[in-house]
C-alpha cells in the first residue's frame, strides 16, 4: 500500500470524427494520491476518464497504469474500477449483489459474497440494507453502494465521475469528507472528476483545470488557487476579479499593467508565466475579493483602485461590496465580518487598495463564463 | 341538467353494452352451440346438455395431429424470431446512428409484406436452394416444419423486435459498461444485466409469437408440406361441413385465453403487493424475512383465477358421470312424434281439401288426389328438391 499504482498520460489526444475532446494531456498521478480532474461542463473530463478506464481508445498517445501502457487492455482487464456520473446500480439486483457483482463474475461462493457484502455495507454505515433493491434507496445511499461496488473490486485506482453531482448540499459536503476517508483508509490512487471547484479544492491532493479539452494547469489546491497559471484557471478557481490591460513595465516578477479605465496596477507575475511576458503584451490581472480592502485615510500602501458602490450585501462570514469600477465592470470585494461595524456605502464613491503579492498577473486570455 | 347527465349515463352504458356485444357475444353464441346435441352448431333451439363433442374433438385425428404440429411450429417460431427480433434489436441500438432510420424502415418491412406473399417466396426460395444443393424432395430444407418455421418467422421476428425496441429503449447502456468495468467479459454482461432486463419483454415477445403463428393461415398454407397446422386442418374441415367439435375446441382456446389472463393479472397484483410490502418495511423486516402476503388477500385476479379453476374441474368432473343419452333418445322420441302429428294433420288438411274440393266439382274422380307432388308446396318452385337436382344433371 505504501506507494500505490500510478495512472500517466502521455501525449494523449482524443478525437470524435472533426471534434477534439482532449487535447494533448500529459499528466503524471503518482500512485495513492487523490488528483482531481476540473473543468466545466463539457470541456472533456469523462473522456479522460473513460480512456483511462479503458471504454475508449485514445487517438493518440498512451495511457499508463502502474507503469504499464494501457493500449489494447479492455476495461475488463484493467485495475480500475469507475463510478459512473449515473451510478449505473444493476436495478434487477438487490444491494448486497450489487456490491459483490465482480466477486460473482470472479466466481465466488453466495456465502463468501455475502460476508464481504455485509463487510463494505459496515463501511459505508448501511448495514442490514443489503437486501433492498437500489430503487429503496436514497440518493446518498446509493452513492454509498456504488463506491462500495467498485471498491469490492479491489482496483488499484478508482475513478469518480461527479459522483456527487446529484446530491444536495448538505450530503454533497458530508460525502467529501467521507469519501476522502475512504480513500485514506484504503490507500488506492483516486481520480476524481468534478465540475465544483470546492470539492476540488477540499479534497484533493493535486488538481488539474481543463479548459475546452486542453489541460490549463496541474498543481495542489494552493498553487491552482493563489498562482493561476492561466486566464481561464484564475478566473474558473475560486472568484476573482479581472483588470484588462497592456504590461507598461516589468522589475524582476512584477509587472505593471496599465488598464484604460482603473490607471497603473502593479502585480505579480503568476509562476508559470515568469519570462513569458514582456512589455507592450496583454495582460489580465486578478485580485481576489477577499484581497482588496477599503483604503482609510492612513493607508500606506500605493496600490488603489476607485470605484462607486452599487449595492452591498451581507453573507454572514464576510460582508460583500458590488463596486462599479472605472470602466463600468463590476468588482467584488470581501470583509470578513469580525463583529465590526459596517457602513452602507451604497451610491458612494470608495477607494479599494490592495498589496501586490495578493493580485496575479497572466497573459490576457480566454475567462470562464459565469 | 339531472335529466342530460341521465341520458350521457345511460347512453354510456348502451354504448358499453353493444360493444362488448359486439365484441364477445359471437364467443358466447359459439362456445353455447359446443354444449348443444345437434350435428350442426347451434344455439337454438336449445335441445341436450352435452359433453361429446369434446370427446368427438379428442378422437379426430386430424385435429390433434393439426394442434401437435401447430405447437411444434409456435415453439420453433418462437426461439427463430424473439432470438432473431433481438439480435435486430441490439443491431439497432449499436448501429451508426445516420444508417438507423434506413435499417429500422428494412427490418419493419416483412409486417408489411402480404403473408401469401411471404409464403410463396419462402416455398420457392427453399426450394431454389434445395435443389442448387442437390438434395431431394425429402430433405430438411423442404421439410413442412422447417418451411413453416422459417416463413412465419420472416415476419413475426419484425414483432417481436419492436416488442423489443421498446423496453432496449429503456435500458441504460452504462449498465453494461459497469459490468464490464467490474471484470465481466461482454457475454456475461449480457447473461447478467441485459438479458434478465429484457426478460418481461422477451416473454411478452414469446407470447406474441407464439400466438402469431398459432393462427397464422395465409403464409402456412403454401408451406405446411407434410404438417398441416391447426388452421389448416381447420380450413380444411369446414369445407366438408363443421361438427359442433370446433366449437368444442374454440370454447377450449378461450377458455386458456382467459385462465392466462388471469393468472398474469394475479402474478402482476402480487408482484405490486409484495413491492408495497417491501417499500413499508422496516430494515429490520426486510433483513429477517419478508413476508409474502397471500396469493387470495386482496387479490381479486386470483381469486377468479380459482374460482375459474374449480368450475372447470367440476365441469370436466360431472362430464365423465353426465349422460345425455336419455335426452338425446327424449328428442329424439319428441322430434319422431311431432313428426308424426304433423304428417298426420297434412294428410287430414288434404283429405279434407280433397272432400271440399270432391264436393264442389261434384263427381270428379278421386284418383286424382292420391298422388300429390313432393316438392310442389315449396315457395321456390322445387329448385332444392333432390328429384330436380337430379333431373337437371342428367
Ligand atoms: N461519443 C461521442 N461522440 C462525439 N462527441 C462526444 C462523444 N462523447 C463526448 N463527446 C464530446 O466531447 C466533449 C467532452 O465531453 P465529456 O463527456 O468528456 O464532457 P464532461 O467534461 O464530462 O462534461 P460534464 O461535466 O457535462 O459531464 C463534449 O463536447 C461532447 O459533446
Ligand atoms: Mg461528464
Amino acid at each position: 500500500m505504501s506507494a500505490g499504482v500510478g495512472v500517466d498520460l502521455e501525449n494523449l489526444w482524443i478525437r470524435f470524427g472533426d471534434f477534439v475532446a482532449v487535447r494533448d494531456a500529459n499528466v503524471n498521478i503518482k500512485g495513492g494520491d487523490f488528483f482531481s480532474f476540473l473543468g466545466p461542463s463539457g470541456c472533456g473530463k469523462t473522456t479522460i476518464l473513460r480512456a483511462v478506464s479503458g471504454f475508449l481508445e485514445p487517438s493518440e498517445g498512451n495511457v499508463l497504469i502502474g507503469g504499464n501502457n494501457m493500449k489494447g487492455i479492455g476495461p475488463n482487464k484493467r485495475p480500475t474500477a469507475l463510478i459512473f456520473q449515473n451510478l449505473a446500480l444493476f436495478p434487477l439486483m438487490k444491494v448486497w449483489e450489487n456490491i459483490t457483482f465482480s466477486m460473482e463474475i470472479a466466481g465466488a461462493s453466495a456465502r463468501d459474497r455475502r460476508k464481504r457484502a455485509d463487510e463494505l455495507l459496515d463501511m459505508i454505515a448501511l448495514s442490514g440494507q443489503g437486501d433492498k433493491l437500489p430503487s429503496e434507496l436514497s440518493g446518498g445511499q446509493r452513492q454509498r453502494v456504488a463506491i462500495a461496488r467498485a471498491l469490492c473490486a479491489e482496483p488499484d485506482v478508482l475513478l469518480l465521475d461527479e459522483p456527487l453531482s446529484a446530491l444536495d448540499l448538505k450530503l454533497r459536503q458530508h460525502m467529501r469528507t467521507e469519501l476522502r476517508e475512504i480513500q485514506k483508509r484504503v490507500g488506492i490512487t483516486f481520480i476524481y472528476i468534478t465540475h465544483d471547484q470546492g470539492e476540488a479544492l477540499t479534497m484533493s491532493d493535486d488538481i488539474a483545470v481543463m479548459r475546452a479539452g486542453v489541460i490549463d494547469q496541474i498543481g495542489d489546491g494552493k498553487a491552482i488557487y493563489n498562482d493561476p497559471a492561466t486566464a481561464f484557471a484564475a478566473s474558473f478557481v475560486g472568484e476573482n476579479n479581472v483588470f484588462r490591460g497592456k504590461v507598461s513595465k516589468l522589475s524582476g516578477n512584477e509587472a505593471l499593467i496599465s488598464t484604460n479605465r482603473s490607471g497603473d496596477l502593479l502585480a505579480r507575475i503568476s509562476t508559470a508565466n515568469h519570462g513569458k511576458l514582456k512589455v507592450g503584451d496583454d495582460a489580465m490581472m486578478f485580485i481576489r475579493p477577499e484581497a482588496l480592502s477599503l483604503a482609510t485615510s492612513g493607508s500606506t500602501g500605493d496600490n488603489f483602485v476607485t470605484a462607486k458602490v452599487t449595492h452591498e450585501e451581507f453573507e454572514g462570514n464576510t460582508f460583500n461590496i458590488f463596486t462599479e469600477g472605472d470602466g463600468g465592470k463590476e468588482i467584488k470585494v470581501s470583509i470578513p465580518n469580525l463583529g465590526q461595524s459596517f457602513d452602507d456605502h451604497t451610491g458612494q464613491p470608495i477607494t479599494l487598495e490592495y498589496e501586490a503579492s495578493n493580485a496575479v498577473v497572466v497573459p490576457a486570455g480566454e475567462l470562464a463564463n459565469e | 341538467m339531472m335529466t342530460s347527465d341521465k341520458i350521457i349515463r345511460v347512453s354510456i352504458w348502451v354504448y358499453l353494452a353493444i360493444f362488448f356485444a359486439y365484441l364477445l357475444g359471437p364467443l358466447l353464441i359459439m362456445s353455447l352451440t359446443a354444449f348443444n346435441s345437434p350435428g350442426f352448431p347451434r344455439a337454438t333451439p336449445w335441445e341436450c346438455l352435452t359433453f361429446d363433442w369434446f370427446s368427438a374433438l379428442f378422437q379426430d385425428e386430424r385435429i390433434l395431429n393439426g394442434i401437435k404440429n401447430s405447437v411444434l411450429v409456435g415453439i420453433g417460431t418462437i426461439i427463430l424470431s424473439v432470438s432473431m427480433g433481438l439480435a435486430g434489436a441490439l443491431m439497432l441500438t449499436q448501429i451508426w446512428p445516420k444508417l438507423r432510420a434506413t435499417y429500422y424502415t428494412i427490418i419493419i418491412a416483412p409486417i408489411l409484406i402480404p403473408g401469401v406473399v411471404i409464403g410463396i417466396s419462402t416455398l420457392v426460395f427453399w426450394d431454389r436452394v434445395n435443389r442448387m444443393l442437390g438434395l431431394g424432395a425429402d430433405s430438411f430444407l423442404s421439410n413442412g416444419l422447417f418451411l413453416t418455421i422459417i416463413g412465419q418467422s420472416t415476419f413475426i421476428a419484425s414483432y417481436c423486435m419492436l416488442v423489443l425496441v421498446a423496453r432496449l429503449q429503456r435500458y441504460d447502456m452504462t449498465l453494461t459498461e459497469a459490468a464490464l468495468d467490474l471484470g465481466a467479459t461482454h457475454a456475461q454482461a449480457f447473461r447478467k444485466v441485459l438479458f434478465p432486463f429484457m426478460m418481461p419483454a422477451i416473454a411478452s415477445a414469446s407470447v406474441l409469437a407464439f400466438l402469431a403463428s398459432f393462427e397464422n393461415y395465409n403464409t402456412t398454407t403454401f408451406t405446411f408440406g407434410e404438417y398441416p397446422t391447426l388452421t389448416i386442418e381447420l380450413a380444411q374441415k369446414v369445407r366438408y361441413g363443421i361438427t359442433p367439435a370446433i366449437s368444442a375446441l374454440a370454447f377450449m382456446i378461450v377458455i386458456l385465453t382467459v385462465f392466462a389472463a388471469l393468472f398474469n393479472e394475479a402474478n402482476i397484483k402480487r408482484k405490486e403487493m409484495v413491492a408495497e410490502a417491501r417499500k413499508d418495511a422496516t430494515v429490520g423486516e426486510l433483513a429477517g424475512k419478508i413476508e409474502v402476503p397471500g396469493i387470495l388477500s386482496r387479490n381479486t385476479p386470483a381469486m377468479l383465477l380459482i374460482l375459474l379453476l374449480v368450475v372447470t374441474v367440476s365441469v370436466i368432473g360431472s362430464s365423465f358421470v353426465y349422460s345425455p343419452n336419455q335426452c338425446i333418445a327424449d328428442v329424439h322420441e319428441q322430434k319422431r312424434i311431432e313428426t308424426e302429428l304433423r304428417i298426420q294433420q297434412l294428410r287430414d288438411q288434404r283429405a279434407k281439401d280433397a272432400a271440399e274440393k270432391a264436393a264442389k266439382e261434384g263427381a270428379a274422380p278421386v284418383q286424382k288426389q292420391t298422388a300429390p307432388k313432393a316438392g310442389n308446396n315449396s315457395g321456390f318452385g322445387g329448385v332444392f328438391a333432390p328429384s330436380t337436382l337430379d333431373n337437371s344433371d342428367n
